[in-house]
């Protein structure tokens, strides 16, 4: 509808401040994408990733083996190609922001778990060409250090600019996958929690009755060792009973405790049933205290205390209710007192520590966002406009624009808050803010992350899979990350080695240089180089990712995150390019394809050559980046950066439409984002939603009509259009008569060449239907009247037998309905047209070369018929009489002078939107077809014959 | 390029060209701009009967009789009941309290007579085994009886009760009744008009009683229709169109309209030979009770009762045989043919007439009678400054078959049946568009505004 892919790259800013002035300028959300880049090739792209497509990547932090990757989505090597997951894995896990403080805070006994919010982090690597959404999240492992296991998914992408205006969606969308693999977790840790419950008190009942035998064998007052280490290991199984029962308990407030994440999108439904299930666990286990007082015996001593039999049994039996369907019951087991050496033990596996349920739905979440994210970023930008204006305008929909799928219950389906599905609990819809390319003052982020926190290991997945027991540690070492620091005063905050650097912002810039292997900033992308710029902004605001170490607070400042941050690595060094050649032999087998999709997202006007040129950056990611800017040596371009900065300063505008709040602060409290009563919340571009249909990159936006037209037809029938309108000097008249209402007979003989036309002209029929009903590509029985109604684009086959002077007689019978299309004689026989609404789009000597472009063109210009359409047929005095004094005739002189003077159209164009808005009307008034046979409208007027 | 083309299979005869015939497709005057087509039938389509004011039924030879909505097009009943063609439809309206109830009575082949109410669907009476079937049917509203003829005249009750009956004589039956005053009948026989009298007896049994035969004719009757209280017109296969004065029977004009093969240059001789009885079958009257409109073949004649005289015609109005025709007003008139048209007419006085008239297309004769002797001779008054000219407005093509009847609703539209099992509503689009958008702001009130995010 609006919003092709080479208008957003040729649009230009031209004044930046100027936006705000025009009271007539439509909403943020549908104003036309400015260009990113005032004076670089709109189609410069970091092109050099080794990567085909933009993939999930989902990693650990193993204690074993450091950071490896652990999936990815789509979990297909081709997609990956030679982009080293274990090194971006090892990046990615390396801006871990969580406050994940565990262990003994000062001033309690026990080993706490921290509740930790997730971080969200923008990372950059420049010289895998890869940009990364980084989540991270903690999830709890009874047998990890710590209890916490660090993990983290990232988007990658090669487009940077794609990850920071989308931040928000990302935001949203990763944040629910986490959030569902977190409650799944929080639940296997409980009950892993219940299962080394009874585990410790079987063990403490084996111990203290072999305690109870040596002390009744040994002599009173004397103490073997072995009685000591019997009695000392008793201690420390009772320790960690009240440890582990604490734990417990802290687990089981998890769901209670107050979140400050402000994308935390918790499952009410999942939360009430984790919180029952908890009370019972903790219910159970409160009552253990009992059981740690020495006259109360468990099983082993079997003739002591009924009380313990019987709350054995009831464990048992409340166990076996819990794990349904995993264990039947649980023989608790006995607890050696050494724990394993941890690089012994086999760690679970992130389907382990979630539950199974949890761990396929949240991997379906993120497939569905790979799905959503595919595509380059104009292309999703206009998607989103597009979908976002034709949800608006479901009304007129129908004419041109294909089918929404099922746009009334999509809101619902396809972003159910909870990952399984509870749809029912659905209080508040959260909508993705639009992506903004408009300029936002000041407040894109990004920081320099010049080097890794943590050392350059790259470990593959090897030991993995060590079989082993596991044991408990029993005693949590302390883990404090102390990655970062928070300085809320001057709203920064930074990577790891660059804390100290913090509050000195002229400064970081300099120390980032010196710090920087000297290669490092000789090339910077047309993405890049501005944010060294930036960064000496005095004004620039920086994320907060505010982390206070403290355990008792820990749960108290994870507030502002929402602001990305860019963590960008400036590695770019130019023998790796070279270096990196050999690695792509395994993408380029992907490459070509890719490389002609995004000539056809991108479709420009006639530049075949500068086509060539992108696809040859496209197949060969590291030339590409020089034949970009072949003649500038690499300091140069650095130089030549600075006038493109401010311009670009703006793009990463991540937020809703009021972002000024955003830019004032990072502190933003999450309310804007959240409420649905706010504007921003309920009316912004809001078009996240999965179409089925645009699951790849090469599925760009099937234009439907009736849910089957992929790409290709798209552009196919953009290319038979815009070669008929080539082709054709009176292809004027003849989508003027298909725009008019008035049927159109195109007759051939030959079945091939009708077809052709036929679709090419089906692209101009209003209201073609579902499944194009409208159009009937070829008939070789002559026609009835009743057939005019149906169809208003017929392919009709001249036959030269009683049959075709039949077929004849009905198109002459029926003149005065039909325009004739003679596809042999290449004749028109139609009304003239004398408006001028149609000319840019049938223009005989049009300079449009692609069929994609055209067809976007056409869409565009029958997008503005079909709302002006709008606006006639809902405009009250356009049809009524505004006193109860005036005649018919006022209301037509006022309608005639709404066409006339008010959209400037002659009669012929009044014609065409007469009849768009009687569609419009009637679609209105009869959404589903009715019993009444579908009425006709039609003029007389004298028809001329069109020779070519 | 497209020549207009013939509809009928028929030959057309090439002599009937007429340039001024193609209007062509600026039709201004034309303002059936919208039209549906109402499929339903499965045979042609004969007889339309409009129930009130937004209904009316159709009926035809595949015995289904129909109601639709004149408004939506909807086809609101489906009245199935007759095993073979229907002959004739008519409506009965009785009136029990204050509401008048309209029923519709329909005749088929299948010698059966029934009873519909149109509000249900229902067949209310059914008569069949009828000795014959019933050609046509005359609803007397005064006398609360109604007639059917055929080789029999049978008089009803409105209960269906049969009142009494005639046998005729002739062979062809009952082709058409006509209401006359002072309880007269009047029935068209082949060649003859007879005259009956219906009297009420004490026991307020109705007896039929024949009061005149009147045989000026020569040839079969294919119409007959009242004009006003004091007249009724007729009119033959060989074109003879006779005035009758309905309470002494009196011929009070006769026309025989003849065909002349018109040639550019008009002749005032009188044609007395004997052209294709076709051409000059009368086939249609209507009045509005000052002038008559005649069907004559594929011709119309606009016939003047007060100056008796024909004020307009159109040799070769349709390429067809004329089937029916309606005077819109006095200056209007419509008609639709064998040739799939409906043609739109307006009397013009013509400052330059395309087809100068001429006495010589008609022909007075008198015959036997001495009544007719003393009448005036009609030719002498219509002279040439009085004829006007019927000008083409408009047509409505869209049935693929000869179009048997039409029924105007007014500005509300048109209703057209053909052979082509089709109805087709033709209507005032800017009217219909209008009204659409009434509906539109009234849904759009009731639904409180447009929903934005669908």
């Amino acid at each position: 509808m609006i919003g092709s892919p080479d208008v957003v790259a040729f649009t230009r800013e031209d004044e930046t401040g100027e936006t705000h002035a025009d009271p007539w300028a439509l909403p943020d959300e549908f104003s036309l994408p400015l260009a990113p880049h005032a004076h670089s090739n709109p189609w410069t792209k970091t092109s050099y990733a080794k990567f085909t497509k933009d993939f999930i990547l989902i990693s650990e932090f193993s204690e074993q083996v450091g950071p490896q990757p652990l999936l990815t989505i789509p979990d297909d090597p081709k997609v990956c190609g030679s982009f080293d997951l274990n090194y971006f894995s090892l990046r990615i896990m390396s801006v871990d922001y969580q406050a994940s403080f565990v262990g003994h805070p000062p001033g309690s006994g026990y080993p706490r778990l921290s509740f930790v919010e997730d971080s969200r982090v923008v990372l950059g690597d420049s010289k895998e060409g890869a940009f990364a959404y980084v989540h991270h999240l903690t999830l709890y492992d009874l047998e990890a250090r710590g209890f916490v296991r660090p993990f983290c998914m990232a988007y990658v992408s090669a487009d940077e600019r794609k990850i920071m205006m989308q931040f928000e969606e990302l935001t949203r969308r990763f944040s629910q996958a986490s959030e569902c693999l977190k409650t799944g977790n929080r639940r296997a840790f409980a009950k892993e929690l219940q299962r080394k419950l009874q585990d410790l008190e079987y063990t403490r009942l084996v111990l203290r009755k072999e305690e109870g035998l040596q002390r009744e064998t040994a002599p009173q007052g004397i103490y073997s060792a072995h009685a000591v280490e019997k009695a000392n290991e008793l201690a420390n199984v009772e320790k960690s009973i009240y440890e582990h029962r604490d734990l417990l308990r802290q687990i089981s407030s998890y769901p209670g405790r107050p979140r400050r994440d402000p994308h935390a999108a918790p499952c009410q439904r999942c939360l009430t049933e984790c919180l029952s299930e908890y009370e019972e666990l903790l219910d159970k286990y409160a009552t253990l205290d009992d059981a740690l007082k020495p006259d109360v015996s468990g099983r082993v001593q079997a003739g002591k205390g009924q009380n313990g039999e019987q709350r054995g049994e009831e464990v048992n039996e409340d166990e076996s209710e819990e794990c349904v369907g995993r264990r039947p019951s649980y023989t608790p087991q006995l607890i050696k007192a050494k724990s394993a050496k941890c690089f012994d033990k086999r760690l679970k596996t992130l389907s382990e520590l979630c539950d199974e349920t949890f761990y396929e739905a949240t991997v379906e979440v993120l497939k569905e966002t790979e799905r959503f994210f595919s595509g380059d970023l104009c292309y999703q930008y206009s998607r989103r406009l597009d979908r976002a204006l034709r949800r608006k305008q479901h009304i007129t929909n129908f004419l041109f624009e294909e089918e929404l799928p099922n746009a009334k219950d999509e809101g619902e389906t396809a972003r159910p808050v909870c990952a399984l599905n509870h749809a029912g609990d659905i209080k508040r819809l959260m909508r993705p803010p639009p992506i903004l390319l408009c300029p936002q003052p000041l407040d894109a982020l990004k920081l320099l992350d010049p080097s890794d926190p943590v050392s350059k290991m790259s470990h593959s997945q090897e030991s993995d899979l060590r079989p082993g027991r596991s044991h408990l540690e029993s005693s949590p070492s302390d883990q404090t990350l102390e990655t970062q620091e928070s300085s809320e005063e001057t709203k920064c905050s930074f990577s790891s080695d660059r804390s100290v650097e913090g509050p000195m912002d002229g400064e970081q810039s300099l120390a980032s240089a010196r710090s920087e292997p000297a290669d490092a900033d000789l090339i910077f992308g047309p993405d890049l180089t501005p944010d060294q710029e930036h960064n000496t902004d005095p004004e620039r605001q920086s994320t907060s990712e505010g982390t206070e170490t403290t355990a008792g607070e820990d749960e108290g400042e994870n507030g502002g995150d929402e602001t990305p941050v860019s963590l960008q690595e400036d590695h770019a060094p130019l023998e790796a390019s070279q270096g990196e050649g050999e690695c792509q032999g395994g993408g380029t087998e992907m490459e070509p394809e890719m490389s002609l999709v995004q000539i056809d997202t991108a479709c420009c006007m006639a530049q075949d050559g500068f086509l060539y040129e992108a696809s040859v950056a496209d197949v060969e990611p590291g030339l590409g980046l020089h034949s970009f800017h072949p003649p500038i040596p690499p300091c140069a371009v650095v130089n030549q950066e600075p006038q493109a900065s401010p311009p670009l300063q703006g793009d990463y505008a991540v937020g809703s439409p009021q972002s000024e709040a955003l830019t004032a602060g990072l502190d933003l409290p999450p309310g804007p984002f959240e409420d649905p009563a706010s504007p921003a919340g309920a009316d912004d571009g809001s078009d996240c939603t999965m179409s089925a249909s645009a699951g790849s990159d090469r599925a760009v936006s099937p234009l439907c009509y009736g849910g089957g037209m992929t790409l290709r037809q798209r552009k196919k029938a953009g290319q038979g259009a815009l070669k008929f309108v080539r082709q054709y000097p009176f292809a004027l008249q003849a989508l003027w008569c298909l725009l008019s209402g008035r049927t159109l007979v195109v007759l051939g003989s030959e079945e091939g060449r009708v077809r052709r036309l036929v679709s090419a002209l089906a692209l101009f029929v209003p209201g073609p239907g579902r499944c194009g009903e409208r159009v009937q590509a070829w008939l070789s029985c002559p026609f009835t009247l009743a057939d005019l109604h149906t169809w208003k684009l017929i392919g009709l086959q001249r036959v030269a037998s009683p049959l075709g002077s039949c077929t004849l007689h009905s198109l002459s019978r029926y003149s005065r309905y039909i325009s004739v299309l003679d596809a042999d004689q290449k004749t028109l026989r139609c009304p003239p047209y004398r408006g001028t609404l149609l000319l840019n789009m049938a223009d005989h000597r049009t300079s449009v070369r692609r069929g994609s472009t055209y067809f976007l063109h056409v869409q565009s210009t029958l997008g503005s018929l079909a709302s002006k359409a709008f606006l006639l047929a809902f405009t009250h005095h356009l049809h009524l009489p505004v006193c109860s004094g005036e005649g018919p005739e006022a209301v037509e002189a006022r309608q005639q002078g709404f066409l006339q003077e008010q959209l400037g159209l002659g009669p012929d164009d009044g014609q065409i939107l007469l009849y768009l808005s009687r569609l419009i009307t009637q679609q209105y008034l009869q959404p589903c077809p009715s019993a009444a046979a579908p009425s006709f409208t039609f003029n007389y007027t004298t028809s001329l014959l069109y020779k070519i | 390029m497209f020549r207009w083309m013939l509809g009928g299979r028929d030959a057309q005869r090439a002599v009937e060209k007429n340039s001024v015939l193609c209007i062509g497709e600026e039709q201004p005057k034309n303002w059936f701009t919208e039209l549906q087509v109402l499929k339903g039938h499965f045979d042609i389509v004969r007889f339309l009967v409009q129930i009130d004011d937004s209904r009316y039924a159709s009926a035809g030879d595949d015995g289904l009789v129909l109601v639709w909505n004149i408004e939506t097009g909807e086809k609101l009943l489906e009245m199935r009941g007759h095993s073979q063609q229907i002959t004739a439809m008519a409506t009965l309206t009785r009136v029990s309290g204050d509401t008048p109830h309209t029923s519709l009575v329909t005749a088929s082949s299948d010698r059966s007579l029934s009873l519909w109410d149109p509000d249900t669907g229902n067949r209310v009476q059914t008569i069949s085994d009828l000795q014959s079937s019933v050609k046509c049917l005359l609803v007397l509203e005064r006398r609360s009886v109604w007639l059917s003829g055929g080789a029999e005249l049978c008089v009803w009750n409105i209960d269906f009760q049969l009142q009494c009956q005639r046998q005729n004589h002739s062979d062809i039956g009952i082709t058409a009744l006509v209401e006359l005053p002072k309880n007269c009948i009047a029935a068209a026989m082949d060649k003859e008009i007879v005259i009956y009298r219906l009297t009420a007896s004490a026991d307020l049994s109705l007896s039929l009683a024949e009061v005149r035969c009147l045989s000026d004719h020569q040839d079969n009757i294919r119409t007959l229709i009242p004009v006003n209280d004091g007249l009724f017109a007729s009119g033959s296969h060989v074109g003879e169109l006779i005035l009758w004065d309905s309470s002494d029977f009196n011929i009070m004009a006769y026309e025989h309209i003849l065909w002349e093969e018109s040639q550019a240059d008009t002749q005032s001789e009188i044609r007395l030979g004997s052209p294709k009885p076709c051409e000059m079958s009368i086939q249609h009257l209507t009045t509005n009770g000052t002038l008559i409109l005649a069907a004559v073949g594929s011709g119309l004649y606009v016939y003047s009762i007060l100056t008796k005289t024909v004020v307009a015609y159109r040799r070769a109005a349709h390429d067809s045989n004329i089937l029916h025709t309606m005077l819109l007003s006095d200056s209007e008139l419509m008609s639709c043919s064998e040739d799939g048209s409906v043609r739109m007419w307006e009397m013009q006085d013509l400052p330059l007439p395309a087809e100068v008239a001429s006495p010589g297309f008609f022909g007075m004769w008198s015959f036997g009678r001495a009544s007719k002797q003393t009448e005036p001779p009609v030719r002498k008054i219509t002279e040439v400054p009085n004829i006007r000219t019927l000008e083409l407005t408009g047509d409505l093509i869209g049935h693929s078959g000869a179009v048997q009847m039409f029924l105007s609703f007014g500005e509300q539209g048109l209703v057209t049946c053909s052979t082509d099992h089709l109805m087709i509503l033709w209507k005032n689009g800017e009217r219909q568009s209008h009204l659409r958008s009434v509906a539109l702001f009234n849904k759009l009130e009731a639904n409180e505004g447009l929903p934005l995010v669908g």
